[in-house]
């Protein structure tokens, strides 16, 4: 175990715990952005997909993780990001406008939401969201016009500063764009986490009565991880957009909502490591299955046979798997392991045991 | 000037009167202490003056202004800092991150600021962390630094309240309960604390505590209360000895 002797505050501001700590996720940077040159285009575009969904995982993250509040709506965001860049790039404007707008857009229609929603906690703020997400649909629907109603919308290469990207054209660039979009907004997040406005939402999380005696505004903290959320949200679901070239009032229903909150759960809560392992195994999950489809074909000397609901049945057996013996998802896992390894031999049966926790003061509402 | 007016108050919760016409005032410097049996309303004063609930009628003050008009979260920036009576930290984070949340009425940077992690926001972490650090050497919790809240033990939890409420460099502390649970090593740890908290740090002190030697100790003056109503103010042996209060206690001698 690397037991760090701390001399300045900065060695606890920084984000890495030591050098060799920072060096790996560099080494990790370096290898995925030369990602077009050691891997095919199909692995690729699994790759960019990962990305984004690990974006959209994040955005959730930060207002389920971190600030406590369950959405089962986000994929009404990620739809009014992906139609509000679609909408703005078919206006005319530059993509170097169209996308930033599309967040902060999304992030101010969620400001909107939150400021009723937030009344609501636990179980009726998930069933409110849950309804944002169906009437998304139908939201999409009625403003043909602007939408292109059922038959959907088409978003093809896009310029940014006299350079084409586009998923099928350039699928380099396209990685590249999406990785260097993913990459800011970890930056951010990392940033916020260590800043004060990142611990007060912590600090709503775990306890509104505390948090509210400590002087934070309890629902303005709420409202902004909402708009905050809202924005990634809006930027992951542009990408989306771009990723799939058409879509419609049907590509963001309200299974995608489930999925993207399943995903940080499976991740761990609370944690961005949480959001891209979560994605991993969301985004790998069908190419990984269709592999082993064929195995077990050629195993059994069978044809290959269509299971329907395969997918959707293993994903759900690997989420009650882990919310029945790791809560804490992924990360939770790794860490414990981690820990072992450090530690070994001195470790002790019931390490990871979780305790009781004491008597809490009774909520105020 | 008192540093806190609390004149004619009266909170009823349904027909239950929790505090009923309550009248006294804290000096700045003073360890003030609040006594009672179970249900006397001493946790609602804290609640009143924490502005979780708007008292029925009367008036709270604190340094002149009016603590009614004031927001739940406004209360810290003012300087009023509390713990809770069943531990209320954040138990998924670390020592240092629970001080640290303690500092937010410090803030001065914003979303942007913060989110690009500018020399501006740099800065204030670091004197953040100095000021949390400072109290985490005066209250011996550097050992604990870097652990969970859910790892930790029950003892050590009331202090790192303590440390939490200290952070936001208050005027006026409030402690509820802050020796229940506690060894007796603990609860003299507790007793040289309050008094340094006092005297170094020049801090006025409010608690509610059932432990009378404890009281005896630091207090300065005492609140006996029942039925949410006062009882009997005065040094802690007067109150002690009040005729009224022994037979809040004790039952009348019939």
């Amino acid at each position: 175990m690397r037991v760090v002797f701390k001399t300045g505050y900065m060695q606890d501001i920084r984000p890495w715990k030591d050098g060799y700590q920072l060096s790996l996720y560099l080494v990790l940077l370096v290898a995925v952005c030369a990602a077009p040159w050691w891997m095919d285009d199909f692995y690729l575009g699994e790759l960019t997909n990962v990305l984004i969904w690990a974006m959209a995982g994040m955005g959730l993250m930060l207002l389920t993780g971190h600030t406590g509040q369950v959405s089962l709506g986000h994929a009404a965001f990620l739809a009014f990001g992906c139609y509000t860049n679609a909408v703005l790039i078919e206006a005319g404007a530059p993509f170097a406008i169209a996308f930033p707008a599309a967040g902060i857009l999304t992030g101010i229609a969620g400001v909107s939401v939150a400021i009723p929603a937030l009344r609501l906690h636990g179980v009726y703020l998930a069933i409110f969201t849950l309804a944002l997400s169906v009437l998304m649909d139908d939201i999409i629907v009625l403003a043909e016009p602007l939408t292109g109603g059922v038959g959907g919308k088409y978003l093809g290469d896009v310029s940014i500063f006299g350079l084409t990207v586009g998923r099928w054209t350039t699928p380099d660039r396209f990685f590249w764009l999406v990785l260097g979009a993913t990459v800011m907004v970890t930056l951010g997040y990392i940033n916020l986490l260590r800043a004060p406005l990142g611990r007060s939402f912590i600090a709503v999380r775990d306890s509104e009565v505390s948090a509210q005696a400590m002087g934070v505004d309890v629902s303005r903290a709420k409202t902004v991880s909402f708009a905050l959320s809202c924005t990634v949200a809006g930027w992951a679901g542009a990408l989306m957009g771009m990723y799939s070239g058409a879509f419609n009032n049907e590509t963001f229903n309200v299974l995608i909502s489930i999925q993207l909150l399943l995903m940080i759960v499976i991740g761990g809560l609370g944690s961005i490591h949480g959001a891209f392992l979560g994605a991993i195994v969301v985004g790998f999950l069908p190419q990984f299955l269709s592999i082993m489809k064929e195995y077990v074909a050629v195993m059994f000397k069978g044809g290959a046979v269509a299971i329907p609901g395969l997918e959707t049945g293993v994903f759900g057996m690997i989420l009650i798997g882990f919310i029945l013996f790791e809560p804490m998802g992924m990360y939770g896992r790794w860490l414990k392991i981690r820990t072992w390894l450090e530690l070994r031999p001195f470790c002790r049966k019931d390490m990871f045991k979780r305790r009781k926790s004491y008597l809490k003061t009774e909520r105020l509402r | 000037m008192s540093l806190l007016e609390f004149s004619n108050v009266t909170l009823k919760f349904g027909g239950l009167t929790a505090v009923n016409d309550l009248s006294f005032e804290i000096e700045e410097g003073e360890v003030f202490a609040i006594v009672g049996p179970n249900g006397a309303g001493k946790s609602t004063v804290f609640n009143l003056i924490s502005r979780f609930y708007n008292p029925l009628s009367g008036s709270i003050r604190y340094d002149g202004h009016d603590l009614l008009k004031v927001k739940p979260s406004g209360v810290a920036a003012h300087g009023v800092a509390r713990t809770f009576q069943n531990i209320e930290l954040f138990e998924h984070s670390t020592v240092l991150q629970n001080l640290l949340v303690g500092r937010h009425r410090h803030r001065k940077t914003g979303l942007l600021q913060e989110a690009l992690f500018t020399r501006a926001a740099c800065r204030q972490e670091i004197k953040c962390r100095q000021e949390v650090e400072e109290i985490m050497d005066f209250l011996d919790l550097q050992a604990y630094r870097d652990k969970m809240i859910s790892g930790l033990p029950y003892g050590v939890r009331k202090v790192v309240e303590v440390a939490r409420a200290l952070a936001i460099s208050p005027r006026l502390l409030m402690l509820d309960e802050p020796a229940s649970g506690l060894s007796v090593e603990e609860t003299t740890d507790m007793r040289w604390w309050i008094e340094d908290i006092r005297r170094q740090m020049g801090i006025t002190v409010l608690m509610v505590e059932h432990d009378m030697g404890l009281v005896s100790n630091v207090s300065d003056r005492v609140l006996a209360m029942a039925d949410g109503a006062r009882l009997a103010l005065g040094t802690p042996s007067e109150v002690q000895a009040h005729p009224a209060v022994v037979a809040a206690y004790l039952g009348r001698a019939s």
